[in-house]
């Protein structure tokens, strides 16, 4: 009888048909929604409020400011990604396998919970190290102001190189050594063989890394806004979040935003579209099959200074900013020295125990982010099967609607999470948390997508089909063969969704209400009122959570590894 | 005498352990061909990339044209790259981001030789490779076989003394292989360099060289002609190594030869073994030197036909002891079952070693 | 046990069609192998008879069952249609061990866990895995996993049996002995077997029928082995199946000669292939053992070596003849015989045993379609 309801339909079709639904309401008409809100008012085109607000020198400066941040952060996080990717891959650089985990660390800590420690440091006058410097040295001003634009950028790129230095290691460590020994047999050295081979092999990766870097920077709000805006330094997402802010959430200020993020979706796209000619000019098959030993390069007398320069480099980026958010966190009060009588640990009762708006904001983030993993995994699962196996025509289109978010900034999801759900379709969730975890959905689907198609292309057709033949029904192979072989690639979506949603400010500012607010957005306001010791408490708190939960993600992914 | 183009003096290398090339010696003429030849893992990369440079040895010494590479007795060793050898490998290695022109012009522009020179060698090795018509193409788009090709140009663009081919072919489809070792050939024929070849294929071996040398585990086998190694095989490694083959355990009585175990099924047509050789013997032969006869021979019954086209595959059991034939189809078909008899053309002797 | 047939199938993807009007029945109990080059689309109908592809056109039955038609708009799935498959990557589940993958199949058929015990157990006996039951695919050696796919295609009794390429990954000696295997599993149990692949060696010894298409998606030919290898009905049949040489044919001062040579081609030609000679409609083939080599003038047609391999057990000649080059191989013990081996560029005399005959329309096409 369904056969005769659904006529041609299979369980093909349904899959896609669910598919494409989902992702159009989470993904597809938030974005519409800002394009349509920033183009017409009232059914007709905009011209005028959108020329009002491209014309303000605001938005100029937030644009150049979004830009200039992006190009340079983009620059050094690639020079510092390819420089220790290119060193532990390919030098005798000793301690090698601690070094390769050790760079991944920066990748772990929000950028923001950085920036916070960086302000600490070296805010001028204020900053400890400043006031050390200055007291050593007997200065009158201070040595380093963090709250500037190359305060930022520096901030940035030290939490941003690992998206390089993985792409890049990675490729190194997968490439086909006699590449490199057919150079050599040639006639060319090391310098040649390097200049000439390896680095126009890693193109893509280091470009695919690049890419990365810069989106991300450019829709970044939590850097910028603790550096930057006290000094009237703006990028867009920090631009928008002020306009909101200040007028209390107002529609114009709404429509504004729209306009604002229209400008960074387009140079979004623009990033992605050079990228893409980058990429399409070496399309580059340089897997080994069998592994053999790269080339090394023997550093000899500068082994232990670079050893040391990259630990120093580890230390200063990571050890540093992490024991001074613990510290000051435990101080009696901001700016004391610290000595054991002016620490203690009633901070960190009060926030955790007592104070209802820290407690709130941990358990929110918590469950929100938990939520939003665990839909992002079961859905994303299913889409990723119909693309990846469901030969059905027209599954270009979920690709690319999957893909979309990757490159939208969490501002603009934020924004047209808000115009979606604040009403107009008869749904408002604006100030609670679902319009959060609505938002999480939209935002992190695209990683859900990639983890699970990766899985899904691992497992051959034949393993399904050989199923079917067995006697097992489309589903029974999907319960009993598919599932079972695609399991790793599901727990790492939901930790690769667990850890960030629970740290992230960017979307989370844009939507909060008196009672939603997330752990990112209690460190923000806390910083933003004055109220440093409990910011960095905070912090803490955050610290641990996402240092439990990436050792969790270790020992569930290295013990599934062993059953497949 | 001519003095050797390549020679290998008492060559070892441990990883370990193990020890991967166990003293090798070798003297190659200038423009032989010689191949090593045996099982993955017996040792026969390790001496190439030895002589190529990228290993260095743990004992012993390499030269080549009299002058010194690689030697553990002056403690010196020579980087690849001032090596001046042409070198194949099995997966090509050819530059993705550079074209076909580029590729084989690489060598030259190393050694930066003047620019007239670089074009007109690339152009030629291009032309000896049969790749003129794709020379600004980029590899991606070529085949497997055009990408050797590209391998092979690039090799011969510098003029080589002396060309190291690691498994060239094995990522080739069976019909390639057979028409690129051709060319292979060729190229040495035209050129005149020396080349040392590394593989497992037995028939590719036996095709291309003028020496072989048969390696198991390290350890030198055979150095011989591809005839003698087929006829007089050194042992049963190298026996079975080299061609389809039977090893019958044998013992005798009455002066006669019998398949162990089998005196019912009457004594074999062949010689007694010489008397030097007083342990248990094995009887070695090929399929094809095996002749089914009607009447007398060693009875046995034809336990299973396999019609291969052009060649019948045969297993005829004699009481327990299967013996493997293969006929021409031109000679008459036997059936399943029925009783036939043997009788041996060919046989060599080997001592049975448990 | 069952036969199969398939009446007028088609299959199209998108707009290239890969097979048309193609009809076919396979006995019950035989071996039937389709046999071609890649691209050819003899694995398209074994999944069209499996049910993982639907048909364009056309109709599918196994046994007296319509298993698929596009008029009637039936499509039994393959779960449905009892067959085992054995797959050319193996597809063994990794996450499961040879017991749970071979006790699949009765699993599904919901057969009492005694009795499915009892029968996977057997399965696992017959294809001499008996001690690994317990063991996990990437612990066990590529012939196994073969095997285990064997036992859980057999331990259900299909009707009949779908092989694709099962052997292609197997190294020379394994796919030797996995072919006697096959073949012994067929003879025990009965079922039907259907064998898809582009090696015409292994179609030779294990198949009691063979079908050779082409790359167009045609069948050539269908017969028992020895009727395609002796009697190939056209050139491509005779190409595929092994080493061939193709000898142009002249008519000229009432003798036949080696096409575009002054040699003429002695050989004892029947009357009515003489007439079809002499209207340059045929061309010859014949195989490289087929051909002697004789340093007397004892034949008219005469060659030139331009090269010989020894390799091994066998001489490889390659004689130019005409404008062409033929390929002539010879037995060493023969050869020994003949005194003397040939070198390279010697002349030589050429004697051929046994040619076929056949159209000559334009031999490329022929050939290379």
């Amino acid at each position: 009888m369904i056969r005769k309801l659904f006529g041609n339909f299979g369980i093909a079709e349904i899959l896609l048909a669910v598919s494409v639904l989902i992702l159009v309401i989470v993904v597809a008409v938030p974005v519409l929604l800002i394009l349509w809100t920033a183009l017409f008012v009232d059914g007709s085109l905009n011209t005028r409020d959108i020329l009002k607000v491209l014309s303000q020198p605001e938005t100029y400066e937030a644009l150049k400011n979004s830009l200039i941040i992006a190009a340079g952060v983009t620059f050094f996080s690639t020079i510092i990604g390819v420089f220790f990717a290119w060193l532990v891959s390919r030098t005798d650089l000793p301690l090698k396998e601690t070094m390769k985990v050790l760079f991944l660390v920066p990748f772990m800590l929000p950028s923001f919970i950085g920036a916070l420690a960086w302000k600490m440091l070296l805010s001028p006058r204020a900053g400890y190290i400043n006031k050390y410097l200055s007291d050593l040295f007997g200065l009158d001003g201070s040595l380093f102001n963090i709250y500037s634009l190359s305060g930022i950028i520096a901030v940035e790129t030290m939490y941003l190189f690992p998206f390089v230095f993985i792409q890049v290691a990675g490729a190194l460590e997968r490439m086909d050594p006699t590449l490199e020994e057919s150079a050599r047999i040639s006639g060319a050295g090391l310098l040649t063989i390097t200049r000439k081979i390896t680095l126009p092999l890693m193109t893509p990766s280091i470009a695919a890394g690049a890419l990365l870097v810069a989106l991300y920077s450019l829709a970044h709000f939590g850097v910028p806004a603790i550096l930057g805006t006290e000094r009237g330094i703006y990028n867009i997402p920090t631009k928008i979040y002020e306009q909101i802010y200040q007028s209390g959430g107002s529609f114009v200020a709404i429509r504004t935003g729209t306009i604002l993020s229209s400008i960074l979706v387009i140079a979004a796209g623009l990033i992605l579209y050079i990228q893409n000619l980058v990429l399409k000019a070496g399309r580059f098959q340089v897997i080994a099959g069998k592994s053999m030993r790269p080339l090394l390069l023997k550093l000899r007398g500068l082994k232990i200074p670079l050893l040391l320069f990259s630990i120093l480099y580890i230390f200063i980026t990571v050890i540093l900013p992490t024991v001074t958010i613990f510290l000051v966190g435990s101080l009696k009060t901001y700016g004391v020295s610290f000595t054991l009588e002016n620490m203690s640990l009633t901070n960190l009762k009060y926030i955790l125990f007592q104070w209802k708006m820290t407690k709130d904001a941990i358990w929110n983030s918590l469950y929100l982010s938990l939520g939003a993993a665990f839909v992002t995994m079961i859905v994303g699962t299913l889409i990723s099967y119909t693309i990846v196996k469901i030969k059905v025509r027209g599954r270009f289109i979920l690709e690319f609607l999957g893909l979309l978010p990757f490159s939208v900034p969490g501002t603009v999801i934020a924004i047209g999470v808000i115009l979606m759900w604040s009403g107009k379709f008869g749904i408002n969730l604006y100030n609670t948390a679902w319009i959060i975890f609505i938002a999480y959905i939209a935002r992190y689907m695209a990683f859900s997508l990639k983890s699970n198609s990766a899985a899904l292309e691992q497992v051959s057709d034949s393993l399904e089909e050989a199923a079917r033949a067995c006697g097992a029904t489309h589903w029974q192979s999907l319960k009993d063969i598919v599932i079972p072989l695609i399991k790793p690639g599901m727990v790492a979506a939901f930790f690769l969704i667990f850890l960030p949603a629970l740290r992230e400010l960017t979307t989370s500012i844009l939507l909060y209400g008196p009672t939603t607010r997330t752990i990112g957005v209690a460190i923000y306001a806390l910083n933003e009122d004055g109220e440093t010791v409990y910011a960095a408490t905070l912090a803490s708190v955050a610290l641990v959570i996402i240092i439990v939960g990436q050792l969790a993600i270790k020992r569930i992914t290295r013990s599934r590894i062993k059953g497949i | 005498m001519t003095m050797s183009h390549v020679k290998l003096q008492d060559v070892t290398k441990r990883f370990g352990p193990v020890v991967a090339v166990n003293r090798l010696s070798i003297e190659i003429s200038q423009g032989e061909c010689f191949s090593m030849l045996g099982p993955s893992g017996c040792g026969k990369t390790t001496t190439l990339r030895m002589v190529a440079g990228f290993e260095d040895l743990d004992e012993g010494e390499i030269s080549v044209g009299g002058k010194i590479f690689s030697s553990s007795f002056k403690k010196y060793y020579l980087p690849p790259e001032k090596r001046d050898f042409g070198m194949v490998f099995q997966a090509f290695a050819v530059w993705p981001h550079l074209n076909v022109y580029n590729n084989v012009a690489f060598p030259l522009q190393i050694r930066k030789m003047p620019k007239a020179e670089i074009e007109e060698r690339t152009r030629r090795a291009i032309t000896y490779t049969g790749l003129s018509e794709c020379a600004e193409t980029y590899p991606n788009e070529l085949s497997g076989g055009q990408k050797q090709r590209i391998a092979l140009a690039r090799a011969i663009a510098i003029n080589p003394t002396v060309m190291l081919l690691d498994e060239p072919l094995s990522n080739l489809d069976p019909k390639l292989r057979e028409e690129m070792r051709f060319e292979i050939k060729d190229l040495q024929r035209k050129f005149g360099f020396t080349i040392l070849y590394v593989t497992h294929d037995q028939a590719e071996a036996m095709a291309l060289s003028d020496r072989i040398l048969v390696m198991s585990e390290g350890n030198v086998q055979q150095i011989d002609t591809p005839l003698n190694i087929y006829h007089k095989p050194a042992n049963k490694f190298v026996f079975s190594f080299i061609g389809l083959s039977n090893f019958l355990p044998v013992e005798i009585a009455d002066s006669a030869v019998y398949i162990e175990g089998q005196h019912d099924a009457g004594p074999l047509n062949v010689e007694l073994p010489p008397r030097t050789l007083e342990r248990r013997l094995i009887l070695a032969t090929r399929p094809f030197e095996i002749d089914i006869i009607r009447e007398g021979g060693v009875r046995g019954t034809v336990k299973r036909v396999t019609y291969l086209g052009d060649v019948i595959d045969y297993r005829v059991m004699v009481g327990n002891v299967e013996v493997r034939i293969q006929k021409n189809r031109i000679k008459e078909i036997l059936r399943e079952g029925q009783r036939c008899g043997l009788k041996f053309n060919r046989i060599l002797w080997y001592e049975h070693q448990p | 046990m069952a036969n199969v047939s398939l009446e007028k199938v088609g299959k199209t993807y998108g707009r290239h069609q890969v097979i048309s009007d193609f009809s076919i029945t396979l006995r019950d109990g035989e071996c039937f192998t389709f046999l071609g080059p890649s691209g050819c689309g003899k694995t398209v109908i074994l999944r069209l008879i499996a049910g993982f592809e639907h048909l364009t056109t056309g109709e599918i039955f196994i046994g007296d069952r319509l298993v698929s038609s596009v008029e009637k708009g039936v499509h039994i799935p393959p779960e449905a249609r009892k067959i085992g498959v054995v797959f050319q990557d193996y597809a063994v589940w990794p996450h499961k061990t040879v017991y749970e993958n071979v006790v699949y199949p009765l699993q599904m058929q919901k057969i009492p866990a005694a009795e499915a015990k009892k029968r996977t157990m057997a399965a696992v006996e017959q294809v001499n895995l008996g001690s690994l039951e317990n063991r996990l695919p990437f612990q066990l050696s590529g012939g196994q996993q073969q095997r285990v796919a064997l036992a859980r295609a057999l331990v259900s009794r299909p009707e009949i049996m779908l092989l694709d390429e099962p052997l292609s990954n197997l190294d020379a000696n394994l796919r030797e002995e996995m072919r006697f295997e096959i073949t012994a599993l067929q003879k025990q149990t009965g079922v039907t077997i259907l064998y898809v692949t582009h090696d015409q060696e292994v179609a030779l010894a294990i198949s009691d029928r063979i079908a050779i298409m082409d790359k167009m998606g045609r069948v050539r030919q269908v017969g028992p082995p020895d009727e395609i290898y002796e009697n190939p009905s056209d050139p491509f049949v005779f190409k595929f199946m092994g080493i061939s040489n193709f000898i142009p044919l002249d008519w000229r001062d009432g003798r036949v000669f080696v096409g575009e040579s002054d040699s003429p081609l002695a050989y004892p030609i029947p009357a009515d292939v003489l007439d079809r000679i002499r209207r340059h409609e045929l061309i010859a083939g014949c195989r490289p053992y087929d051909i002697e080599l004789t340093h007397d003038d004892s034949s008219p047609t005469r060659g030139t070596i331009r090269r010989v391999i020894y390799l091994g057990s066998i001489i490889d000649y390659r004689v130019a003849l005409g404008m062409q080059e033929i390929r002539v191989q010879q037995d060493v013990r023969d050869a020994g015989q003949g005194g003397i081996p040939f070198r390279d560029g010697d002349p030589v005399g050429l004697n051929f045993l046994h040619l076929k005959w056949f159209e000559n329309r334009g031999l490329t096409e022929e050939v290379e379609s």
